[in-house]
C-alpha cells in the first residue's frame, strides 16, 4: 500500500514540475520585460540616491548624504507633506463622489443598461489627459467659464481666484481625472453583493439606512479600499496637473524631482526624493492593504 | 375554524409584474401554530406569495392582514414575520453569533441577555459552540441552521421558509425535514413553507395549498389531498396517479356505477368525485400502491388481467408497468418486496387486484 502511495506521490510531483515549468515559460516574456523596464531603472534610481553630485560630475562613493539633506531641507519636507495632503484630499473627494455613482449604477440602473452606463463613465478617457487638464484651466480661470457664468447670473461680483493656480485647482482636476478609476472597483464590489442579504437585513428589522451601514458598506469595503489605493498611489507622484493648474502654491514633490533631474542637474538628489516618496506611498498602501485584509475576511465564497 | 381566528388572511389578492399575472385572486387563511405549505411547480407564484407576506412585494389588488392588522404600506422590517431565504442569505462578513444576533440590535436587551439568547438559539438548532466561527466556513446544512436560528431568535408570529431544503443533499434534507417539524412543535410558531417537492409538503405540513399559474388549485390536509385530489392536475402533481378512461352507467343516490377501461365494472361513492359531479365519459384515477399483483390466483376483490411491460427495482419496492388488456397505455403499480415474493419478468401474464374504494373519478 505504502509503495502505491509513494509512487502516486512521485507521479503527482512530476506533474507539478511539468506544470510549473510550463508556467515559468509562459510568464517569462512578461517577467523579462518587467525586469528590464522596471527593476533595472529602479535599481539605477536606488543606486543614484546613494551617490552625490559633485558640480558637473557624479561622485560614486556610497553615502547617505542625500537622505540627510532631503530630510533636513524644509522645502522638500513642505513639498512632500503637501503631496501627501493633496493626494489624501483628492482620494477622499474622489472616493466619496464615486461611491454614489457606483451605487446608483449597481442598484438602480436596469441590468441591461449597466454596461452602457459603465461605457459612458469611461468617456473622459477618450481625450488626452493633457487636453482635459487644459480644459479645467479654461473652466476655472479668472475669465473662465465658471467665473463668467457665476458673474452672469449675479451670484458673485468679482471672479473667484481660489479655484485656479493653487492646491484647490489640483484637487478639482485630479478628482475628475481619477473618478472612473474609483467608480469601477466600487461598482464591482457592489455588484458582487447578494441582494438577498439586503432583504435579510430588512427582514430582521433594519431600515434602508441601517441596512446600508450594516451590510452594504462593509461588503463594499474591498472595492472602496481598492479605489483608495488606485487613486492615492498615482496622484502622489503626479506632476503634470500641479505644473499646469497648481501655480506656485500647488507644486508637489514630483515637480521638485523633475527640477532636480533636469533643471538643477542633480540626479542623485532627484533619485533620493523619488525613493523617499516611494517609501511613503508604500507605507500608506500597506496600511490600506492591511485594512482590506480585515474586510476580505469571510468573502471567499 | 372561522376566518377571524386566522393569523394570516389574504383576500382576493392579485399581483402583476407588468403584463405578467403572478397571483390570481388568491384568498386563504393561515391559522396560529399551523405548519402551512405552498406547493407547486416553478413559476406557479408560490414564492411571490411568500414574498408578499414577508413584505418584499406589494399586492396589486386585494388585502393581506397579519394578526388582524392590514399590511398595506407596512415594510418588511415592521412586519411580525421572519424569513429563511433559499440562499440562506448568511452575512459573509460576520461570525455565526453576529449573524444570529443581527436582528437583536434594535431590541432593548443588554449585552449579556443578547449573548445568552444567541447561544440559546444556536443550541436550539444544534450549533451550540459554533458562535465564534466565520460564517463562510460553514457547510450548507450548518448555514441553513444559522438562518433558522437568526429568524427564530426574534420570536416572530410567522416564520417564512423559501425552499429551505432544496440546496441540501437527500440524506440531509430528510434529516432536516424531521428537525423542522420538531422545531415547529417546540417553538409553536406558525411556519409557512414554500416547496416544489410534493413529498416534502406531505411529510411536513398540517395543510397544503397547491398552486398552479398563480391560482390556488386546492387547499387541503395532506391525506385528503393525496387520496382525494380535486382535479387531474393536482392528482398528477401529487405522487403518481394512473388514469383510465371510463363512462358512467348509472348515477343513483349516493352511488355511481362505472365501466372502467381495463378494470371493468366498478361502483364508487359520490365522495370519490372530489372535482365535482361526473357524467357520461370521464377519467378514473388510481394510485400505484392501491393495486397488487396476484401471484397466486386468490384475490377476494375485483381482478384485472394484463402483461408486465416494465420492471423497476427500488430495493424496498418494485414498480411494475402493466399493460391491462384492452388499454394501450401501461399503468404503474408498486409492490413491497418481501422475502419469498418473486420479482416478475417483463412479458409475464399476471392478474392485478384492485379496490373500488381507491378510485377517484374526474369529468
Amino acid at each position: 500500500m505504502g509503495e502505491v502511495f509513494w509512487v502516486g506521490g512521485r507521479v503527482a510531483v512530476r506533474h507539478l514540475d511539468r506544470d510549473s515549468r510550463r508556467g515559468l515559460l509562459l510568464v517569462s516574456p512578461t517577467a523579462i520585460y518587467a525586469i528590464l523596464l522596471l527593476a533595472v531603472p529602479l535599481s539605477a534610481v536606488v543606486l543614484f540616491s546613494f551617490w552625490t553630485q559633485d558640480f558637473l560630475t557624479v561622485d560614486r562613493t556610497l553615502t547617505l548624504a542625500n537622505y540627510r539633506e532631503a530630510i533636513a531641507e524644509p522645502l522638500f519636507r513642505v513639498l512632500m507633506l503637501r503631496s501627501l495632503t493633496i493626494s489624501a484630499v483628492v482620494t477622499a473627494v474622489t472616493v466619496i463622489l464615486a461611491f454614489p455613482v457606483a451605487y446608483y449604477v449597481s442598484f438602480h440602473v436596469r441590468p441591461d443598461r449597466k454596461a452602457l452606463w459603465i461605457f459612458l463613465i469611461t468617456i473622459p478617457f477618450w481625450t488626452s489627459y493633457l487636453v482635459r487638464v487644459f480644459l479645467w484651466k479654461v473652466i476655472l480661470g479668472f475669465n473662465g467659464v465658471l467665473n463668467t457664468s457665476l458673474q452672469g447670473i449675479g451670484l458673485i461680483d468679482e471672479p473667484l481666484t481660489f479655484i485656479l493656480y493653487n492646491a484647490n485647482a489640483v484637487v478639482i482636476t485630479l478628482a475628475h481625472a481619477f473618478a472612473p478609476f474609483a467608480i469601477l472597483p466600487i461598482f464591482v464590489s457592489l455588484e458582487k453583493i447578494d441582494r438577498s442579504l439586503l432583504e435579510a437585513s430588512m427582514d430582521l428589522g433594519e431600515n434602508r439606512v441601517t441596512t446600508f451601514l450594516r451590510v452594504t458598506l462593509p461588503l463594499a469595503m474591498p472595492g472602496v479600499v481598492a479605489a483608495v489605493l488606485i487613486v492615492f498611489i498615482p496622484t502622489v507622484g503626479d506632476y503634470v496637473t500641479p505644473r499646469l493648474v497648481g501655480g506656485p502654491d500647488g507644486l508637489m514633490i514630483a515637480n521638485m524631482i523633475q527640477t532636480q533631474f533636469l533643471r538643477l542637474n542633480n540626479a542623485p538628489m532627484g533619485a533620493t526624493l523619488a525613493i523617499i516618496a516611494m517609501a511613503l506611498v508604500t507605507v500608506v498602501s500597506l496600511i490600506f492593504v492591511g485594512l482590506n485584509r480585515r474586510y476580505l475576511r469571510g468573502q471567499k465564497r | 375554524m372561522s376566518s377571524d381566528k386566522a393569523l394570516i388572511s389574504l383576500r382576493d389578492v392579485d399581483k402583476f409584474y407588468g403584463d405578467y399575472h403572478a397571483l390570481r385572486d388568491v384568498s386563504l387563511d393561515i391559522f396560529p401554530g399551523e405548519f402551512f405549505s405552498l406547493l407547486g411547480p416553478s413559476g406557479c407564484g408560490k414564492t411571490t406569495l411568500l414574498r408578499t407576506i414577508a413584505g418584499f412585494e406589494d399586492v396589486s389588488s386585494g388585502t393581506l392582514s397579519i394578526g388582524g392588522q392590514d399590511m398595506a404600506g407596512v415594510a418588511a422590517n415592521r412586519r411580525p414575520t421572519n424569513m429563511v431565504f433559499q440562499s440562506y442569505a448568511i452575512f459573509p462578513h460576520l461570525t455565526v453569533a453576529e449573524n444570529v444576533g443581527f436582528g437583536l440590535r434594535r431590541s432593548n436587551y443588554s449585552r449579556g441577555e443578547r449573548h445568552a439568547r444567541v447561544s440559546d438559539a444556536l443550541e436550539m438548532v444544534g450549533l451550540g459552540g459554533y458562535g465564534k466561527r466565520a460564517a463562510h466556513a460553514l457547510s450548507g446544512g450548518q448555514r441553513q441552521r444559522v438562518a433558522l436560528a437568526r429568524a427564530l431568535i426574534l420570536k416572530p408570529k410567522v416564520l417564512l421558509l423559501d425552499e429551505p431544503l432544496s440546496a441540501l443533499d437527500k440524506k440531509l434534507r430528510e434529516q432536516m425535514q424531521v428537525e423542522l417539524i420538531r422545531l415547529q412543535r417546540q417553538v409553536g410558531i406558525t411556519f409557512v413553507l414554500v416547496t416544489h417537492d410534493q413529498e416534502e409538503a406531505l411529510i411536513m405540513s398540517d395543510r397544503i395549498a397547491v398552486m398552479f399559474e398563480g391560482r390556488i388549485a386546492q387547499l387541503e390536509e395532506p391525506e385528503a389531498l393525496y387520496q382525494r385530489p380535486g382535479s387531474r392536475q393536482v392528482a398528477e402533481f401529487i405522487g403518481v396517479m394512473n388514469f383510465l378512461g371510463a363512462h358512467v352507467i348509472s348515477n343513483e343516490g349516493n352511488a355511481l356505477e362505472l365501466d372502467v377501461a381495463g378494470l371493468g365494472h366498478a361502483v364508487i361513492g359520490r365522495d370519490q368525485c372530489p372535482g365535482g359531479p361526473v357524467s357520461g365519459m370521464c377519467h378514473v384515477g388510481i394510485r400505484p400502491e392501491t393495486m397488487t399483483l396476484l401471484f397466486e390466483d386468490r384475490g377476494d376483490g375485483p381482478v384485472a388481467d394484463g402483461v408486465v411491460d416494465e420492471v423497476v427495482y427500488y430495493g424496498d419496492m418494485t414498480y411494475y408497468d402493466i399493460k391491462l388488456d384492452g388499454v394501450p397505455k401501461p399503468i404503474t403499480l408498486s409492490m413491497k418486496n418481501m422475502i419469498g415474493r418473486p420479482v416478475l419478468d417483463i412479458g409475464t401474464r399476471t392478474k392485478v387486484g384492485w379496490d373500488p374504494r381507491a378510485l377517484v373519478a374526474f369529468s
